[in-house]
């Protein structure tokens, strides 16, 4: 029985903001799918709108040996911030958590909690971010979940998303592998992301240009690793920032982290904010930051890669790697004190006098 | 950066170094013991760690890192108050967020937040008032403390209150004063400073004459001293060059920022709002004789206090906790027995490992862990 023009679809969603209907499995979420994200995400694994993508093993395997596959929720408030939104750092942060692996990132899913009332036209900036950012990183939204949910039960809109990605037979990056006498490369300047948020939540009346260095970091470390294979670790420096990372490192490669204060690089807008707010830059968030361990000999190719990458441009190295005293991260001072950089207690609280 | 760079300079401080161990062999006391010099504020030990100054410095000058940090010092039964009028309904309770994560005796702010408290971080007491405004069905109570650094801002919020006749806002008043508390320092019998490093911030607001009685009465030089390292580098080698030439004055590094009248406007401020209480208590330091304020009469339909009842209950420190030693600079913070084991930042027993300004905290997070470690298992064996 055909079905009369009454009960089509219109396939384009109605109204100014979501709401409860477009969660519920009926046409309104029909609507929503098709128009927003089909409309951004389209491609060949995510068109036939299965429950799930189906994914030919040979492509993967033509690759690598090895599967990487990762997942990370997205909450940032707000949502939209000099330099991208929740939907820039949904894709870029899941294709760095893979590529830091030594991955060649392939398939993210997407699964997004919408509060009510979140106006469509947001949703559909953010939508478009993520189709720009994903190809930017050349990876495939392949599979997507949407739920609605009341007011107050989410704030706007959460996105989690999950990826896979295929390691190269010959990459061997790991948190354990630093070495004495292995140098630490950075891609450019600390704490952008954290300094943009707080720039963006206005409640400081700090106002600032910053932009978030919000970027996929694939196409950086594609580039590092086949200038330098022998790269041992890679992270990127997200929550908890630069500090945090060496701490990880320091910890499972048993090794004492010492870092260059002079060579830390520090935009003078951050250090402004951080000067007013008390926090130490150190461990301000970033979302496109690239922490490399290379051994000492390697320090000036790899460096030389990564400035050529639009991402990398900045690079440059801020500390060394000494055998002890193990598992600790030192600061070497602008005056050559030494100090102690510990993980992170809880939030940086700005001080108070 | 302009006009931060220029006083952390690593020439010049190493100038500074070599002019203080110039003038070092001209005090005869430092062959028998070291120099021992109070920083009484946080936000220089909060300096001298995060540039390791102290490793910089001779080894016969030791400083002595004092009381200065507002969030350290209030007392346990103040953060319970806290948790009570935050846990209120009608009460949007705002705070300063280092005040965040002081010990209470059942939980603190933040874990009173997670259960459903409404607790708001601000950075300023304006901010509060705003959320009053925009709130008038709620009661929003400003968690006020500081010295007289923060205190000017408080008052001319009450005022700016009255003014506007916000009838839903209210000042938990914390807020403790710097010279009865120095003069406590010099009063304990333990204690043989033979130098002060004063207070800027506070010296902004109140300015230079406050503090001559140190000078004057209890002979110990004294200099107003600004946040950076440069800053304390000069006002060490300022306050050397005093004990060398066997001089005690009053004098002021701090001058770019620090009129010597302080600020007349904001103490006209704080002249109307507050008055001395007659005894305030000190986590670690126990009662000060006019050591805090409260708020005067004319302002008291914006006091907390009188506005809502609260336990009121005074709580002992932890039995174990060494927190006043360490204030009075009888011990150093490693030599405390929970230091690293049972008080950590992570989980704060006592007030001085809570903010970044306190010394447990600095020396946690700042100093060589291994080697104050080694140092504290040789001072319990």
């Amino acid at each position: 029985m055909n079905s009369s023009p009454m009960r089509k679809r219109s396939g384009i969603v109605r109204g100014q903001s979501i709401d409860m209907s477009h969660g519920s499995g009926g046409k309104a979420m029909r609507d929503l799918i098709e128009d927003i994200f089909l409309g951004s995400f389209d491609n060949d694994l995510l068109a036939p709108l299965e429950d799930q993508a189906r994914i030919d093993l040979s492509l993967l395997t033509a690759q690598g040996n090895r599967l990487a596959f990762t997942t990370d929720s997205y909450v940032v408030h707000p949502i939209f911030f000099n330099g991208g939104d929740i939907g820039t750092l949904a894709i870029n942060g899941t294709v760095n958590d893979l590529a830091v692996g030594g991955a060649i990132p392939l398939y993210l899913t997407c699964g997004m909690i919408i509060e009510e009332g979140l106006a469509v036209d947001d949703l559909r900036l953010i939508a478009t971010s993520m189709k720009t950012a994903a190809s930017k990183a050349g990876v495939k939204i392949v599979s997507g979940d949407t739920k609605v949910v009341e007011r107050g039960a989410a704030d706007k809109i959460f996105i989690n998303t999950s990826g896979i990605g295929v390691i190269p037979a010959h990459i061997n990056v790991g948190a354990g592998n630093a070495q004495a006498g292995d140098v630490v490369l950075i891609n450019g300047h600390l704490g952008d992301h954290g300094a943009a948020i707080i720039g963006a939540r206005g409640d400081l009346a700090l106002e600032n240009n910053i932009a978030s260095d919000c970027c996929a970091l694939n196409h950086l470390i594609s580039d590092l690793l086949k200038a330098c294979p022998e790269v041992h670790c890679l992270r990127d420096a997200t929550r908890g920032g630069v500090a945090t990372v060496l701490n990880e490192f320091a910890r499972a490669s048993e090794v004492c982290i010492k870092i260059d204060e002079k060579a830390l690089p520090i935009r003078a807008e951050v250090r402004g904010i951080c000067e007013i707010l008390g926090i130490d830059p150190l461990y301000l968030a970033n979302e496109g930051k690239l922490v490399a361990v290379v051994p000492a000999s390697y320090a000036q190719v790899a460096l030389e890669a990564m400035r050529q990458n639009e991402e990398g441009k900045d690079s440059t190295i801020i500390a060394e790697i000494f055998a002890a005293p193990k598992e600790t991260v030192i600061l070497k001072t602008i005056f050559g004190g030494e100090r102690i950089v510990d993980m992170l207690v809880g939030d940086q609280l700005p001080r108070i006098c | 950066m302009k006009y931060v760079d220029e006083f952390r300079d690593p020439e010049l401080a190493k100038t500074l170094l070599a002019e203080i161990e110039r003038l070092l062999p001209k005090i005869k006391t430092t062959s028998q013991r070291p120099l021992q010099i109070m920083e009484f504020c946080g936000g220089h030990t909060h300096t001298i760690f995060r540039y390791g100054l102290e490793q910089l410095l001779p080894k016969t000058i030791e400083l002595i890192h004092g009381p200065g940090c507002p969030v350290c010092v209030l007392p346990m039964g103040r953060v319970d108050d806290c948790i009570a009028l935050a846990e209120r309904p009608e009460v949007i309770f705002t705070t300063f967020g280092d005040a965040m994560r002081v010990p209470g005796s059942r939980k603190n702010l933040l874990q009173a937040k997670a259960d459903g408290a409404d607790v708001r971080m601000v950075y300023s007491p304006l901010d509060a008032l705003e959320l009053a405004k925009k709130n008038p069905d709620r009661e929003v109570i400003f968690f006020a403390l500081g010295f007289e650094t923060t205190m000017p801002s408080t008052a001319l919020t009450v005022l700016q209150a009255a003014e506007d006749n916000v009838k839903n806002f209210s000042l938990f008043c914390n807020h403790i004063t710097t010279v009865p508390t120095i003069k406590a320092i010099l009063d304990s019998p333990s204690m043989q400073l033979d130098g002060f490093v004063a207070p800027g911030h506070v010296s902004m607001v109140v300015g230079e004459e406050p503090f001559h009685f140190v000078a004057n009465l209890y002979k110990k030089p004294i200099v107003i001293t600004g946040f950076e390292p440069i800053d304390i580098l000069q006002s060490l080698w300022l306050l050397i060059k005093q004990i060398a030439e066997g001089r005690c004055q009053v004098e002021n590094q701090y001058a770019r920022v620090v009129a010597t009248g302080g600020n007349s406007p904001g103490l006209a401020a704080m002249a109307s709002v507050f008055e001395l209480r007659d005894y305030f208590e000190w986590r670690g330091l126990g009662s000060i004789d006019q050591s805090g304020v409260k708020m005067t009469e004319a302002y008291s339909h914006f006091d907390a206090e009188k506005k809502f009842s609260m336990p009121n209950l005074k709580v002992a420190d932890p039995e174990l906790c060494q927190c006043g030693e360490v204030l009075r600079g009888a011990i150093k913070p490693w030599q405390c027995q929970l230091f690293g084991s049972a008080c950590t930042p992570e989980t704060p027993m006592g007030a001085l490992m809570v903010s970044s300004e306190g010394a447990c905290a600095a020396y946690y997070n700042f100093g060589n862990l291994q080697e104050i470690m080694t140092l504290k298992e040789k001072s319990i064996s």
